[in-house]
């Protein structure tokens, strides 16, 4: 028996989020000053994000749609980052998403549509409606890259439908193999099966595990299905880059958290897939480090750095046997970093979005001497990638130092020097765009001032605060981190 | 205190940028006001410091992340004991010196002294933290300015040799950081107060691992052969308020943390690995003392020559007794002003020829008096005359490492033999003899800011000659701890 009015109350964040994609769909249809839209998206986000809050204060698990949703800490952690993120792309959207003409409405929608998918994909417990979460973001998400309509656009758009419409197939592969395993599609009831006859059935989970592990790499943009990235933030419009960057990842790795550690956290199984994982996540730091190294161009360097940090995350969820009755340290360790990473790419890509919207170049060589001339998003970009590279003051260095202790603390050794080396390798890449601005001179003069675009502005600056601010003061954020994670106790 | 000291310099650097434009020429005034204040604090601090009290004094402890669950306690903790007490006034020193010899920079000054004073905040950081993660946090701080120094207002390849020198650091810290992860699981605690009475038996990794991982960032720093290729090209083409701030102190952060984390915390590892750090310490010496022979350019040599001197420091480290140790400790702080000193010369020489290559100099004495008194007085120094700084501390490492090893001790012994070659080679060639055509009409008036700092260094290179007594019993209080681990 399904209580409705306790469902939908328990689902306020997202029902926020669907009820504002709605009213900008038929307001879209009014001849209204566009800007106005943004607005309705802005106000949406600001109601879920406070839903959001004062369901995280009062700490009760509830369920919804007999318990295909739960909503606890860890739901609404992630539906806090998720509005924050999607808030601050509308931010930086209102300025550029003014090329699209009179597909500004449909833009608003898909990302919130896109928001509410991921905030879903944070708070199921069932196969079923796992996938339909996945489906409802991608789907969003296809069009997105699209929506600027010209080749290159297209032509990511594309590419992104197509790998991930291979990688949905194998995520499907993998839970049909769980379920036929366990006779289960829920997470709980998946544990069950297993600590019920795992000698019997462990091959199959064997294979569930890595056909799910493979498909959700690609949310991740994890190595196997990393592929997509550079080729997709370099031809989508760059907020949606942003968006896929942060959010999307964001959404793999709380789904990945729920899987693994809900349904195969039992120590025998999750012994199988530790080393998968961490595997994963050292092929996708080299490789994604390696292949950053001679890119020219900054939205494609952030596409294989976005691979390299889904392999820093990794190494949190990797560490899952580090904590003790309180909390998974791995867990608490893979939230802190995803926020920590949510707001320094947030705003590296609008910094860029501001920087080279003026410039009207994405090459790194036209970032030279942007230090003088721009003073302000040169600084607010050099700062987010520091943070990246994980040096101080910035709140990156925390979420590095935080997780490799977890993988020390799970004793992945061997894991945590492939980290710290890489560490090294990507400072390379990170410092050369800030030399770049700093150490150079610009060649040749701009003709006029550009004009101001406030709202992106502001998140450059709100970014570029919260990088610093995290950066001298973690511990809120580790905390929130930590009471998100304790549902899950190693 | 010791908070006001580590931040003081920054908020001078912040004080610099709020500089206006058009008085740009002014930031120097900021940044020496800056410094002194710092200078004076760290007086204050050695005056008021109880070098009969044991322990580490003036501590200052916060909490400052606390997630007890993942075993992640940080603290903000401050304190020192006689090691880093002298280490402290030798930076806040250096400060003062690398400012002024700065007042001749024109381009872009304000981030120039922001620079410098971030800096320097890093570096009292590292001198003063007592929780290992806060050690590393501002171990990672120098990086950034460390960068922009060298690459900005460097000269010749300056990029490269600035990109160099982060990536040797970073790859080192990195290592470093996940020994101090491994460390603080097994342990506990990231506290050094507490780390020294615990012994660490056990670790996720062997722990002749652990201690290797532990010393990487140290023997990058220090630097030891073969990683020392960063320094000589950093030192080549940074300024001279950085070389003197990176030949100064920043090498000393690898013989600090040789000394208070690698040998304090894993006594045993150290035992383990004293002969290789001996051996290692050795070829320092002598293969930089036979490169520093083959340098044309001035700049150059000093630099190879720190490498040299550098080999004392682990030398001595190696030696684990208290003599030992406490030669490793005085060589770092007696390396300090003399290369600090020499470091000042060859920029003032350069800043009047217009060259560094030693060839093209000639017979400069006739034309630089009070250089060229002042370059010979530091070079005898260096090359350790009895009377000044140097050869107390040389000394002393001599027979703290005798005892122990003997043969990389005679090597060692052999590099003062070739210390001696190098630097009166140098001063014979670059000083006497005939006076080039070229220097007939060189003027070279001295002006203060460049005086000051010289007469300063020279007269402590003097006062702890003669009267080393003072320094000792000081960094007696530090370093007897330590040997007592043994």
């Amino acid at each position: 028996m399904i209580d409705w009015g306790e469902s939908v109350q328990r689902m306020g964040p997202i029902v926020a989020v669907l009820v504002t994609a709605a009213v900008i769909l038929i307001a879209d249809l009014f001849p209204l000053r566009k800007r106005w839209l943004s607005v309705v998206a802005l106000v949406g986000l600001a109601v879920s994000a406070g839903y959001a809050v004062w369901l995280l204060g009062d700490d009760e698990r509830g369920s919804a749609f007999a318990d295909t949703l739960v909503f606890d800490n860890f739901s609404a952690f992630f539906q806090i980052l998720f509005a924050g993120a999607t808030a601050a792309v509308v931010l930086a959207s209102i300025g550029y998403s003014e090329q699209f003409r009179i597909r500004q409405g449909e833009y608003l929608a898909l990302l919130l549509t896109g928001a509410a998918g991921m905030m879903l994909m944070a708070s199921t417990t069932d196969l079923l409606a796992i996938y339909v979460s996945l489906e409802l973001t991608s789907i969003s998400l296809y069009i997105l890259t699209a929506v600027a309509k010209n080749e290159r656009s297209m032509e990511a758009g594309l590419k992104y439908l197509l790998t991930g419409a291979i990688s949905s197939s194998v995520v499907l592969y993998g839970m049909a193999f769980l379920f036929g395993a366990t006779g289960s599609t829920s997470l709980d009831g998946i544990a069950a099966g297993i600590a019920e006859r795992y000698d019997e059935v462990e091959f199959a989970i064997i294979l569930g595990i890595v056909f799910l592990a493979g498909g959700f790499a690609f949310k991740l943009a994890a190595i196997p299905f990393q592929m997509w990235t550079p080729d997709v933030y370099e031809g989508s419009p760059t907020p949606v880059a942003a968006f896929l960057s942060v959010g999307s990842k964001a959404a793999g790795f709380a789904m990945l958290l729920r899987v693994f550690y809900t349904a195969l956290g039992d120590n025998e199984v999750s012994g199988d897939w530790q080393i998968l994982i961490g595997g994963v996540a050292a092929a996708s730091m080299i490789i994604g480090n390696l292949l950053a190294l001679p890119q020219t161009n900054l939205k494609r360097l952030l596409g294989y750095s976005s691979i390299a940090q889904a392999g820093n995350i990794l190494v949190g969820v990797a560490a899952i046997s580090a904590g003790n009755d309180e909390f998974s340290i791995g867990a608490a360790g893979t939230m802190f970093f995803l926020a920590s990473y949510a707001i320094t790419n947030l705003g590296a890509f609008v910094a860029i979005i501001l920087i080279s919207g003026r410039l009207g170049s994405y090459e790194i060589k036209d970032y030279a001497g942007l230090g003088r001339r721009w003073p302000l998003p040169a600084a607010a970009l050099a700062l987010c990638l520091i943070s990246l590279t994980g040096l101080p003051p910035a709140v990156g260095l925390w979420a590095k130092v935080y997780i490799f202790n977890a993988a020390a603390q799970a004793d992945l050794w061997w894991l945590v020097l492939i980290a710290v080396g890489n560490t090294a390798l990507a400072a390379f890449y990170y410092l050369r765009v800030v030399a770049q601005m700093y150490l150079r001179e610009p060649d040749g003069e701009l003709a006029e001032k550009p004009a101001v675009d406030v709202p992106l502005s502001l998140s450059v600056g709100l970014t570029a605060l919260g990088v610093v601010a995290f950066g001298v003061m973690p511990f809120p954020l580790i905390e929130a981190a930590e009471r998100a994670a304790e549902i899950f106790a190693a | 205190m010791l908070t006001f000291i580590v931040f003081s310099p920054l908020v001078g650097a912040l004080l610099c940028l709020l500089v206006p434009r058009r008085r740009e020429a002014d930031t120097r005034w900021v940044a020496l006001a800056g410094s002194l204040v710092t200078m004076g604090a760290s007086i204050a601090l050695l005056v008021l410091f109880d070098k009969d009290d044991g322990g580490f004094q003036f501590l200052e402890r916060a909490t400052w992340v606390n997630s007890e669950g993942a075993g992640f306690k940080l603290q903000y903790l401050l304190g020192i004991d006689g090691l880093s007490v002298a280490l402290v006034a030798l930076t806040a020193l250096l400060t003062v010196v690398s400012v002024l010899v700065s007042f001749g920079i024109t381009l872009r000054q304000r981030e120039y002294f922001f620079w410098l004073l971030v800096l320097e905040t890093g570096i009292l950081g590292v001198f003063t933290s007592l929780d290992l993660i806060l050690f590393f946090i501002f171990w990672e701080v120098e990086l950034v300015p460390m960068y922009m120094l060298i690459s900005i207002w460097g000269t010749g390849r300056r990029e490269y040799s600035a990109l160099k020198f982060v990536l040797y650091t970073i790859a080192g810290s990195s290592l470093m950081l996940a020994g101090f992860l491994i460390l603080g699981f097994e342990a506990g605690t990231f506290d050094m107060t507490e780390l020294r009475n615990i012994e660490i038996t056990d670790a996720i990794v062997p722990l002749n691992v652990l201690f290797a991982l532990l010393i990487a960032a140290f023997v990058v720093k220090l630097p030891v052969f073969p990683l020392h290729t960063w320094l000589p090209d950093a030192h080549t083409d940074a300024p001279t308020a950085v070389s003197v701030m990176l030949a100064g102190v920043l090498l000393k952060m690898g013989g600090y943390g040789i000394l208070r984390i690698c040998i304090t915390i894993m006594p045993a590892q150290a035992d383990d690995w004293a002969l290789g750090l001996a051996v290692f310490g050795a070829i320092n010496v002598i293969y930089g003392a036979i490169l520093t022979l083959r340098q044309v350019d001035l700049k150059r040599l000093i630099a190879y020559s720190s490498v040299s001197h550098m080999g004392y420091v682990l030398i001595g480290a190696a030696a684990l007794g208290e003599v030992g140790l406490m030669g490793a400790s005085l060589q770092m702080v007696t390396h300090g002003l003399i290369t600090g000193l020499l470091f000042v010369m060859v920029g003032l020489v350069y800043d009047r020829t217009h060259t560094r290559q030693i060839p093209e100099m000639s017979g400069l004495a006739v034309r630089m008096p009070f250089l060229a008194t002042a370059m010979v007085f530091a070079g005898l120094a260096s090359l350790g005359l009895p009377g000044l700084a140097g050869f107390v501390a040389e000394f002393t490492v001599f027979i703290g490492a005798f005892e122990r090893f003997e043969a990389p001790t005679l090597l060692g012994v052999v590099g003062v033999l070739l210390a001696a070659a190098y630097i009166l080679w140098m001063i014979q060639r670059v000083f006497f003899g005939p006076t080039s055509e070229k220097w007939a009409d060189l003027d070279a008036p001295v002006q203060w800011w460049e005086g000051a700092p010289v007469l300063v260094l020279g007269a402590l290179i003097l006062v702890l000659g003669v009267y080393p007594t003072w320094l000792i019993e000081v960094m007696e209080q530090g370093v007897v701890p330590i040997s007592e681990r043994f």
